[in-house]
């Protein structure tokens, strides 16, 4: 037992892996979906193994092929990677759970498994990026979770999905190039892609220009894979029509897993060899955490479309998380990668309700909600539940992250007093464009929408059990704030 | 001459930046999937120069000759995976173009955009 413990960070990558080739010769759905399914729950099993052991204060180091870093591959799982972890994977599982139901209605059957297949290598590929501890490895996982991700997003039942996955291509490999070139330019200047090896050896760099260009690079092309306002213009498409499980799997944990590489080079790489870094990136992403934290909730508000509102409120979102960041202290930090966690729990059980709503309403406008409180009551009791902790109520898991943010930017006195007032703002437009959406589907019914026609059981359970985990994660939060401290306290310089 | 001899880092940043501009600038999808590509290409460029150094040849140990300058093979292998990340995308971007030819029946952006307005 002790021996296949030690080889836990590779087989979170391998399992799904080599799951996908087989569920590819799968050719009955149902088959398909159970093998995607224990797939993705062996995977969870191994993150929560993982975190268990990370929360212990444990980096698992592994070798792949036994070839020792920096020549070989090094796989790193510490505690920011296992937290993450457990989101993509968890995910993975709770979106797979619906998954059955709702991509029946909206993928033809002949090829149902072939997507199961794509399911699989964007799990992988996600997973591998987090435990990767070698640079040119995260760009190649990057490309196999894109990649499997397009496809995924293209079985949207709309013709607009195609456009939509088209422009999220085309930004998707701008950004995974940009994030090439700097990883090239620091393998020009130290010879390794190792990123813990990096670190030591920028220090023996002599000019340091280039590494400066490679930091511009890799958090610019990062911050696009991550959708960081202004760069998010390909994300409420691609979410507004990707079909409904795959959202819930996607806006829970691909733009974090950016944002997780982001911060590891920013704060790992860069922040303890280049003089004044660390202002120069609390400068550059301070301004665009607040835009977005602004600007999104404002057009998340004007929205119509039910997805793409939520979709907005995701780039709001990757604001708080990135304001937390761009604060640079531990409070911040802790605060900023909890909310990734609790972000993830609150936006995916939203999108889990949106699945339910569509098996028996096909409204995609929030105006066109009207009555489907009385039609589907189970459904929608979850989605205000949701709805609160996106909002950050006291109780819920998105109080916890938003909570540490507020506090650390208190911390810097009355400037964070000030730059507090737009997080706040925020928030209160939470309420507002939550509120939309409650006050439609709680207002009378018109024609057929009294007779109540309730979601499917499965997906209705898979939804209040995650909306359940929000409400426990809001009053017994220590396994995130565990997991996001022991982070913070390894991504700060001592 | 010290100009001419970093001519592959002077191509780098006006290939990059052609292709970015075409992806930019052209409404027609499969252009801007030539410009992805010339993307991409620039960036194989940078890293296929980095590990060139005069005079020399592939790692290869000869016989009576242990101080054989050689050119470092690794960013080679590593654009060898990007390259064939490069096809992958470009196949599934070409893939997305016929299917979005068969659903509207054109790949030009602005007039995708005009039908889906309606």
């Amino acid at each position: 037992m002790s021996s296949l413990a030690t080889h836990l960070p590779v087989l979170q990558v391998v399992v799904p892996l080599l799951t996908a080739p087989l569920v590819f010769m799968l050719r009955q759905h149902g088959l398909a979906w159970a093998a995607t399914t224990a797939a993705s729950l062996c995977a969870f099993a191994v993150a929560i193994e993982l975190s268990t052991a990370a929360r212990g204060g444990a980096t698992l180091v592994y070798e792949v092929g036994a070839w020792p870093a920096p020549y070989g591959i090094e796989l790193v799982v510490d505690a920011f990677s296992a937290l993450l972890l457990l989101m993509v994977t968890g995910a993975s599982v709770f979106a797979l759970l619906i998954a059955r139901r709702s991509l029946e209605a909206e993928i033809p059957e002949q090829r149902l498994h072939l997507f199961y297949a794509a399911w699989l290598l964007a799990l992988a590929g996600l997973s591998g990026i987090v435990v990767a501890g070698d640079a040119f490895n995260i760009f190649v996982f990057m490309e196999i979770s894109a990649l499997a991700t397009y496809v995924l997003v293209a079985g949207g039942p709309r013709r607009q999905a195609l456009p939509a996955v088209f422009r999220y291509l085309v930004m998707g490999t701008i950004g995974a190039t940009f994030y090439l070139i700097g990883v090239g330019l620091i393998y020009m200047m130290t010879g390794t892609l190792n990123i813990a090896d990096m670190e030591m050896r920028i220090r023996d760099v002599s000019d340091l220009r280039p590494v400066l260009v490679a930091g511009g690079f890799i958090t610019v092309g990062l911050a696009l894979k991550a959708a960081v306002f202004p760069l998010h213009a390909w994300l409420p498409n691609a979410y507004t029509y990707a079909p409904n499980a795959v959202t819930v799997f996607i806006a829970a944990c691909s733009t974090k897993v950016s944002l997780y590489v982001l911060l590891r080079f920013d704060f790992v790489v860069f922040q303890g060899n280049q003089a004044g870094h660390v202002a120069q990136f609390a400068m550059f992403m301070l301004p665009l955490a607040i835009f977005a934290i602004v600007i999104a909730s404002i057009l998340a508000l004007r929205e119509a479309n039910l997805k793409r509102m939520l979709a907005y409120s995701s780039v709001a979102q990757i604001g708080y998380i990135l304001f937390g960041a761009g604060l640079v202290s531990a409070t911040g930090l802790t605060g900023g990668i909890a909310h990734m966690f609790n972000h993830a729990l609150a936006k995916g059980a939203l999108f889990l309700a949106v699945a339910c709503l569509a098996t028996s309403l096909s409204a995609t406008a929030v105006s066109d909600l009207a009555g489907a409180a009385r039609r589907m009551p189970f459904t929608m009791a979850a989605f205000v539940i949701a709805g609160l902790s996106l909002i950050g109520i006291p109780g819920t898991a998105g109080f916890i992250g938003k909570w540490f943010i507020v506090v650390a930017a208190l911390e810097h006195g009355v400037a964070g007093a000030l730059l507090i007032l737009p997080v706040l703002a925020g928030s209160l437009i939470a309420v507002l464009y939550i509120w939309r959406v409650v006050e439609s589907a709680y207002s009378s019914p018109a024609g057929d929408m009294a007779t109540r026609q309730e979601a499917p059981l499965p997906m209705l359970a898979t939804l209040w059990f995650v909306v359940l985990l929000n409400v426990y994660f809001g009053l017994q939060p220590s396994l995130p704030l565990d997991l996001a401290r022991s982070a913070a306290a390894r991504l700060l310089l001592p | 001459m010290e100009l001419l001899g970093l001519y592959n880092y002077w191509v780098f940043p006006v290939l990059l930046m052609t292709g970015l501009y075409a992806i930019m600038s052209r409404a027609n999808l499969i252009k801007k999937l030539i410009g992805l590509s010339m993307f991409q290409a620039a960036v194989f460029l940078l890293y296929i120069t980095m590990d060139k150094i005069e005079g020399g040849t592939a790692p290869i140990l000869q016989a009576g000759n242990p101080e054989q300058l050689y050119s470092n093979p690794l960013p080679q292998v590593l654009i060898l995976t990007a390259i064939v990340v490069g096809i992958a995308t470009l196949a599934l971007g070409l893939a997305i173009v016929v299917r979005i030819s068969e659903t509207y029946g054109t790949i030009e952006e602005d007039e995708i955009q005009g039908q889906d307005a309606e």
